[in-house]
């Protein structure tokens, strides 16, 4: 188990190491270069020459050398480098915004986990009635339906209607726990549900499934009534693949947290890497790029560790 | 008085071609502490007649359209889906095909095995633990109790089966049906798994029902056989009167399609020519008539009922030959 581990986070180095020079190299393909902007957005054309600015930026070394600077500072200091704007250390910033984000993408995922399961397996035991019917018609009008949309509405029609809308200010957890909590609760329920579609499409799959095998005759012929048939019985070997789908989603998790720190003003990763990607603030952008990679490639991680509560046959080698 | 006793057993399916009859009219009695063999080939109606008593047939595509089944005063057939919950596992036990596959992989074994403990007695999980490596101890799993706690895939084919008799078990079952029990193992394990069953049912006194297609298993281990054709029972009667004289052609069929070690020697088998019906299309008549040899032509019209040919010895069959 140990030795696992491992190897599997030694794995991480040649991952990381492909991601930085992606995200590193790309963010500097943008059209338009933080010069240009800084030069029409503070007026100064006229007073500082365009190399200037480079060289007080750093930005007129080669790109090869940028790089060896920027990852010599990562892994040499912990240095994540300044914001080219506002020359604050970009990992303090970060860090300010990581639990934020985490707290939208755990409630986030609650949301799906509970709205995904019972339906799937409501769905795969009443199949072809109406429950089911219902439950597959709701999981793939949200899956059609774009959390964007839907995050636009919210915060539009209350408002036109009833002249109530969501508080754009953000309330702090540790200054008021129950207001961050309502004013987290919108965008988890709709990132959550258009999360949960797949995933109670493949519970009900994985349950039509299991519900056939013979062990689950074995446990009705033993008098299981169905609520132990359903959920000692076939509901830990039906979740064993919907476990590997909710890891395959967390990026899908992540990207649309973005969005919906964006609609709602949440001060998370996701609205720091918008704000930072329009003013085309490189070591903010490869650093967000760089901790999301990390944390997708943990996210699988834990995934696949948790395979072997579920499946006896698996073991750590 | 017969510990179970079945009337008219029906059971219907409806399939993508069409309904058919799986078990048609079937009856039979059983006493306590009596192995009965059901024999036939596949389709014959034999499973599906031990699924109909445990009420296991899958709905809504099965349902048990006729019969009654009186098992110590009560009609399984007509009994509540609660009550026929505390007889499952409990009263009367059952034991599937195919050991590879009826035991939960995700559940360490001995919780399989104690699981009918904690349902119908009220057993705490640490006891039903206990109790079930003693169980497994008496199927003659090696080194039983410290294997409770190990997984099904940890297990032979033959070990599986030994743990799913442990299973049932479990609370002492007047009637243990088992669905051919040893079609899916290796024959040297057939042997040792089949005679573990019947030791332990005479132990325990425990009615058995025992589904095969194999007729040399029933001539060891059977007190009666009912040989199944078609959906009906076409001939019952005690093991050793239907060896010595079959009197329904298809049992005939049968005996003479086996080897055995006193025939003559160079003595060919005799095949049974045809296929086995099919269910959605029987013939309007007797079911084995395409296929036998002694069929007239009342046969084709005529279903034949199961008549008392000899004391104790049933059969349905319009001639009177053999």
């Amino acid at each position: 188990m140990r030795a696992y581990l491992v190897r599997r986070l030694l794995a991480l180095v040649p991952t990381l190491f492909f991601a930085s020079l992606i995200v590193f190299s790309t963010v500097r393909m943008i059209p338009g270069d933080i010069i240009d902007m800084m030069i029409a957005q503070n007026d100064i054309g006229s007073k500082v020459s365009r190399q200037a600015l480079e060289a007080a930026l750093g930005l007129d070394q080669p790109m090869f050398t940028q790089y060896l600077a920027w990852v010599s500072g990562i892994l040499l200091h912990g240095d994540f480098g300044k914001s080219l704007w506002q020359q604050s250390p970009v990992l303090e910033e970060i860090l300010t915004r990581i639990p934020v984000t985490f707290e939208l993408g755990i409630m986030a995922l609650i949301v799906a986990l509970t709205v995904a399961i019972p339906i799937g397996v409501i769905s795969a035991l009443r199949q072809d009635s109406w429950g089911d019917y219902i439950g597959r018609s709701f999981s793939i009008l949200m899956l059609a339906v774009p959390g964007f949309w839907m995050g636009t509405m919210v915060m539009v029609f209350p408002s036109i209607w009833w002249g109530i809308s969501p508080e754009v200010k953000f309330v702090p957890f540790h200054e008021d726990p129950w207001g961050n909590f309502i004013q987290m609760a919108i965008p988890a329920v709709i990132l959550g549900t258009s999360l949960s579609a797949v995933t109670m499409r493949m519970t009900r799959t994985m349950m039509l499934e299991v519900l056939r095998q013979d062990y689950i005759r074995t446990a009705w012929a033993k008098g299981q009534n169905e609520r132990g048939v359903v959920i000692r019985h076939a509901l830990r070997n039906a979740l064993i693949p919907v476990v590997t789908l909710i890891g395959l989603q967390a990026p899908i998790l992540i990207g649309g947290a973005v969005i919906m720190e964006q609609i709602f003003v949440i001060p998370g990763m996701g609205l720091l890497l918008l704000e930072a990607v329009s003013r085309r603030d490189y070591p903010v952008i490869t650093a967000v790029f760089l901790i999301v990679g990390v944390a997708v490639v943990l996210i699988n991680l834990l995934v696949d560790l948790s395979y072997g509560l579920l499946d006896p046959k698996v073991r750590f080698r | 008085m017969a510990l179970l006793s079945v009337r008219g057993l029906t059971t219907r399916f409806r399939t993508d071609r069409g309904a058919l009859t799986a078990v048609d009219d079937v009856s039979f009695d059983l006493d306590e502490g009596e192995t009965l063999a059901i024999v036939g080939e596949s389709g014959s109606g034999k499973s599906v007649t031990a699924l109909s008593l445990m009420r296991l047939i899958a709905q809504p595509a099965g349902q048990i359209v006729a019969g009654s089944a009186m098992f110590e005063g009560k009609d399984l057939l007509s009994l509540p889906e609660e009550e026929m919950r505390s007889v499952r596992g409990d009263r009367i036990a059952m034991i599937f095909q195919e050991p590879m596959t009826s035991l939960n992989p995700s559940i360490s074994v001995g919780a399989q095995v104690g699981e009918p403990m904690v349902l119908h007695r009220g057993s705490t999980w640490q006891a039903a633990m206990a109790k079930a490596g003693e169980l497994l101890d008496r199927v003659r799993l090696p080194d039983a109790r410290a294997r409770v706690n190990a997984y099904p895939h940890q297990f032979s084919g033959g070990q599986r089966q030994r743990a799913m008799i442990a299973m049932a078990l479990a609370c002492q079952p007047r009637l243990i049906i088992a669905d051919e029990p040893t079609t899916a193992l290796d024959v040297t394990v057939q042997a040792q798994i089949l005679a573990l069953l019947k030791e332990l049912t005479r132990e325990t006194g425990a009615a058995l029902i025992l589904i095969t297609h194999d007729l040399g298993v029933v001539a060891r281990y059977a007190d009666r056989v009912a040989v199944m054709y078609g959906g009906r029972m076409v001939e019952t009667a005690s093991a050793r009167a239907l060896y010595r004289t079959p009197r329904h052609p298809y049992t005939e069929g049968l005996l003479a399609s086996i080897p055995r070690l006193d025939q003559v020697a160079g003595r060919r088998l005799i095949p049974i020519e045809g296929q086995p019906p099919d269910l959605t299309r029987l013939p309007p008549g007797c079911a084995f008539r395409p296929r036998c040899r002694r069929a007239t032509a009342a046969c084709e019209t005529t279903r034949p009922a199961l008549a008392e040919a000899a004391p104790g010895h049933w059969k349905a069959c319009l001639n009177d030959a053999a």
